[in-house]
C-alpha cells in the first residue's frame, strides 16, 4: 500500500485500486466498459412521501446474461460510490472500478460465469438523478409536485434540484433497483452483494423482495446505525452546513462551493474507515519537514494525508449528495415495516430505558451503593435492548427466502463484527440459512475493498455453491 | 464412513434442526442434510474448513466454542452434535449444560484417556500418552481437558444428565471383529479409545 492510496470504504470515484493499469484489457479484468443510462418515465413515490416525476439510473454491466436470466448478480455501492465497479472507461484509463479486485474473469465474482450489474443510486452525483440534475419543477411550474420546494421556480432558467432533492432511504434505492431488474428482465437475482451501505441495500432487498434473490452477501455492514455512527455523520453534515459557501444548499446558483465543509466532512469520515494501528503503520508521528514548525500548517504526515484525501474528494463529490447519503445511512432500519410485530416488546423495554436515563442523572449525587444498583440496572437495560433489537430483526427476516453470507472484519470499528453478528443471530433465530465469517484484517472498515484471499475465497465459494432448498423455521421458543 | 457419523445418522430424527459444534468442513452436516433432510448450522473456527463448507452450500458460522452458546435461545434445536471437541474447550461442564439448554438432545464423542494404551504409556513409561487418537505432545496439545468414560459419566450424574445411548469403539480395531466388540462391551473404559454418547436432560419432577 502506498501512503497516497485512498482505497477507502466509501469508494471515492478517484480511488486508486489494486489493479495494474496496464491490464486494462488483459486477463483478470473486464476490460473497457461503457456506462448506460436508463430512463424511468414513471413517477416514483419515495418513503418521505414525496414523488420524483421521473428519474435516470446510470448502470454498468459485466459478463453475459444467460438465456434463462438466472446468472445475474447485483452489486450495491457504498456511501460515495458509483456504477463503475470494475474495468476501465478507456484504454488509457489508469484507474479501475472501485471493486475491480472482486469482479472480473475468474475473480470472486466471476464475470465468465455471471452477469454483473452495478447501479449508481438516485441522489448520487455520478449521472443518476440527484441534487445536481435539473429539477423538472423549475422548467414547468404547472405540474409542481411539492409546493414547499418551489422557492427557486420563479427563475426562468432551469435549476438543479440542489437542496430541494428529496431525502432518499435505502428502501427507496432498493425499489429503484427492482424497477431496473424489471427493465433488464431479471425476475430473480442469483445474488445481491454489497459492502457497508451496499450491504444494507442487499439486506433490505432480502426483506422487501424475498422471492427476487437467491443469495444475499452482506459485507462490513450493520442492521442499523448506532448512536455513535449517527454522531459521526452529524459532524460531517455540520461541517458542510456551517460552511459559509454552502448558501443553504444553493451553492451552484450562488456560484460558490462548500469545499472546506466537504473536505472536513471527508476527513472525519475517513478516520472512521481506518484504524489506529493502520494509521500508525502508515504515518506514525512522521513529520513532513522532519522538525516541529510551531504553527498550524500541515506538520504531521497524517495531517497531510487527510487534507489530501479531503481535497481530492471535494473535487469530485457534491455536498448535497453527501448530506443526503449520510441521512440515508442514519435512516436505515430494515425492521421499520415490522414494528407492529414487536410493539409489545418495544413498550416493555421503553420503560426501563427511560428509567435508566433518569437513574444515571441521580447516580451522580448518590452514594456508591446506588451507583452499583444503577450499573446493574443499566446492564439489564442493555440486555433488554439487545433482546428488543433481536425480536425486531427476527420479525423482519421471518419471511426471507435467500441464503445469506455475512462478512465482517476484526478491526472494523465503524461497523464492528458485533453488528454483523446481530444480523447472523437474528437469521439463525428464524432458522434462515446463513454463513458468517469474521476476517482478520488490519485495515478497519476499509478492509472490504482489499484483496484478502480468505474473504475472496468465501465469496466465490458462496456464489458457486449448490443451493440448498429445504429450510424451515427454527423450533425455538417452543416453551 | 466414520462410526460417529453413522451413529449420529441413526440417532437424529429426519427433518431435525441440528447444531454441529466444531463442524470442520461440514462433512456430517452435509451427510445428514442429504440423508435425513435436516436443517441447521455448524460452528467452526478453522478458516479453510469454513470456506470449504461454505463452498458446499452449508450454513457455517465462525465462532469459538469457548465463547459459549449464549447467542442461541433455549430449545432452538432438536439435536446438538459435538465430535471430539469436548476435551479441547475451556469449560467442558459449562458447555455440556449449555448444549442441553439449546437442544433437547446432545450427541458427543471424545477420546478415552483411560484406554489401555494410554494407561501403559503413563504407567510404564511415566510419560504423557501420545497415540493415534491423541497425537500431540503435552506442551502443544489442544486437548486441555482429557477425561475417561467414567469421568464423563460422573459429570453427567452430577448434573442430572441422562445417558440415552453409549457406544464405545476402538479406532484401532478397524474390522470391528465380534470378539473385540464383545470385549469392549465388558470393559469399555479399558479397551475402547473413543466413545459416542447420546445424552438428554433428566425430566424434572
Amino acid at each position: 500500500m502506498n501512503a497516497r492510496s485512498d482505497n477507502t470504504s466509501d469508494q471515492s470515484p478517484n480511488s486508486q485500486t489494486h489493479v495494474n493499469s496496464s491490464a486494462n484489457t488483459a486477463a483478470g479484468s473486464v476490460g473497457v466498459v461503457t456506462p448506460q443510462k436508463f430512463h424511468f418515465a414513471e413517477p416514483l413515490t419515495l418513503e418521505c412521501n414525496r414523488t420524483l416525476p421521473s428519474f435516470d439510473l446510470m448502470v454498468e454491466t459485466y459478463g453475459t446474461l444467460n438465456s434463462d436470466k438466472s446468472n445475474a448478480i447485483l452489486i450495491c455501492h457504498a456511501l460515495s460510490g458509483n456504477h463503475h465497479a470494475a474495468g476501465f472507461h478507456s484504454v488509457d484509463d489508469k484507474k479501475a472500478g472501485w471493486w475491480d479486485n472482486m469482479i472480473g474473469p475468474n475473480k470472486a465474482i466471476d464475470t465468465n460465469r455471471f452477469y454483473v450489474v452495478c447501479v449508481n443510486n438516485i441522489g448520487s452525483c455520478f449521472g443518476s438523478t440527484g441534487p445536481t440534475t435539473i429539477n423538472p419543477d423549475s422548467i414547468s411550474s404547472d405540474d409542481s409536485i411539492d409546493s414547499s420546494d418551489s422557492s427557486a421556480n420563479h427563475n426562468s432558467e432551469p435549476q438543479v434540484y440542489g437542496p430541494d432533492f428529496p431525502l432518499i432511504t435505502i428502501k427507496d434505492w432498493v425499489k429503484t433497483q427492482a424497477m431496473l431488474s424489471d427493465r433488464l428482465g431479471i425476475d430473480v437475482w442469483h445474488a445481491i452483494v454489497g459492502g457497508s451501505m451496499g450491504g444494507m441495500q442487499a439486506l433490505q432487498w432480502s426483506v422487501d423482495y424475498p422471492d427476487r434473490l437467491k443469495r444475499c452477501v452482506v459485507i462490513a455492514s450493520t442492521p442499523k446505525l448506532s448512536a455513535q455512527n449517527i454522531a459521526f455523520n452529524e459532524v460531517a453534515r455540520q461541517s458542510i452546513l456551517s460552511d459559509p459557501d454552502f448558501k443553504d444548499g444553493r451553492y451552484i446558483q450562488a456560484g460558490t462551493y462548500p469545499r472546506r465543509g466537504l473536505i472536513l466532512a471527508r476527513m472525519v469520515g475517513h478516520i472512521t474507515y481506518l484504524t489506529d494501528d493502520a494509521m500508525k503503520a502508515k504515518f506514525g508521528r512522521d513529520l513532513k519537514s522532519g522538525k516541529f514548525m510551531y504553527g498550524y500548517d500541515v506538520e504531521f504526515q497524517v495531517e497531510s494525508y487527510l487534507r489530501y484525501q479531503g481535497e481530492r474528494f471535494s473535487e469530485n463529490f457534491d455536498a448535497n449528495t453527501y448530506l443526503l447519503m449520510t441521512k440515508a445511512l442514519d435512516y436505515f432500519d430494515p425492521t421499520r415495516d415490522y414494528s407492529s410485530a414487536v410493539a409489545k416488546d418495544t413498550t416493555e423495554s421503553a420503560v426501563p430505558l427511560e428509567n435508566s436515563i433518569a437513574a444515571s442523572v441521580e447516580s451522580s449525587k448518590a452514594n456508591a451503593q446506588n451507583e452499583l444498583e444503577d450499573a446493574v440496572a443499566t446492564i439489564e437495560d442493555i440486555e433488554s435492548d439487545r433482546q428488543q433489537e433481536l425480536s425486531a430483526l427476527k420479525a423482519a427476516f421471518a419471511h426471507t427466502q435467500c441464503q445469506y453470507l455475512v462478512v465482517s472484519f476484526t478491526t472494523d470499528w465503524r461497523f464492528a463484527p458485533e453488528r454483523s453478528q446481530e444480523i447472523v443471530d437474528a437469521l439463525m433465530a428464524t432458522g434462515k440459512p446463513v454463513s458468517y465469517i469474521n476476517i482478520d484484517a488490519p485495515h478497519g472498515h476499509d478492509s472490504f475493498l482489499f484483496d484478502i484471499p480468505r474473504y475472496m475465497g468465501a465469496v466465490k465459494g458462496f456464489l458457486t455453491a449448490p443451493f440448498i432448498t429445504h429450510h424451515r423455521p427454527a423450533i425455538g421458543e417452543r416453551s | 464412513m466414520r462410526m460417529d457419523h453413522q451413529l449420529a445418522e441413526r440417532w437424529i430424527a429426519p427433518q431435525a434442526h441440528v447444531l454441529d459444534l466444531g463442524c470442520g468442513n461440514g462433512e456430517l452436516l452435509a451427510h445428514l442434510q442429504q440423508k435425513l433432510g435436516v436443517t441447521g448450522y455448524g460452528l467452526e473456527i478453522d478458516e479453510d474448513k469454513i470456506n470449504e463448507a461454505i463452498g458446499n452450500g452449508l450454513s457455517i458460522v465462525e465462532q469459538d466454542l469457548n465463547d459459549g452458546l449464549a447467542r442461541f435461545a433455549d430449545n432452538s434445536f432438536d439435536t446438538v452434535v459435538m465430535a471430539r471437541a469436548l476435551q479441547a474447550v475451556k469449560s467442558p461442564d459449562v458447555l455440556l449444560l449449555d448444549m442441553l439448554r439449546v437442544a433437547r438432545e446432545a450427541i458427543i464423542t471424545f477420546p478415552n484417556f483411560a484406554h489401555w494404551q494410554n494407561r501403559l504409556h503413563l504407567g510404564l513409561k511415566g510419560m504423557m500418552p501420545v497415540s493415534e487418537a491423541l497425537p500431540y505432545e503435552w506442551y502443544n496439545t489442544p486437548n486441555i481437558h482429557l477425561c475417561t468414560f467414567k469421568d464423563f459419566e460422573q459429570l453427567c450424574a452430577q448434573h442430572d444428565i441422562h445417558i440415552v445411548n453409549r457406544f464405545a469403539v476402538s479406532d484401532s480395531d478397524k474390522g470391528h471383529s465380534p470378539l473385540m466388540t464383545a470385549l469392549i462391551r465388558q470393559a469399555p473404559n479399558l479397551l475402547a479409545d473413543v466413545a459416542i454418547y447420546r445424552v438428554t436432560k433428566k425430566k424434572t419432577k
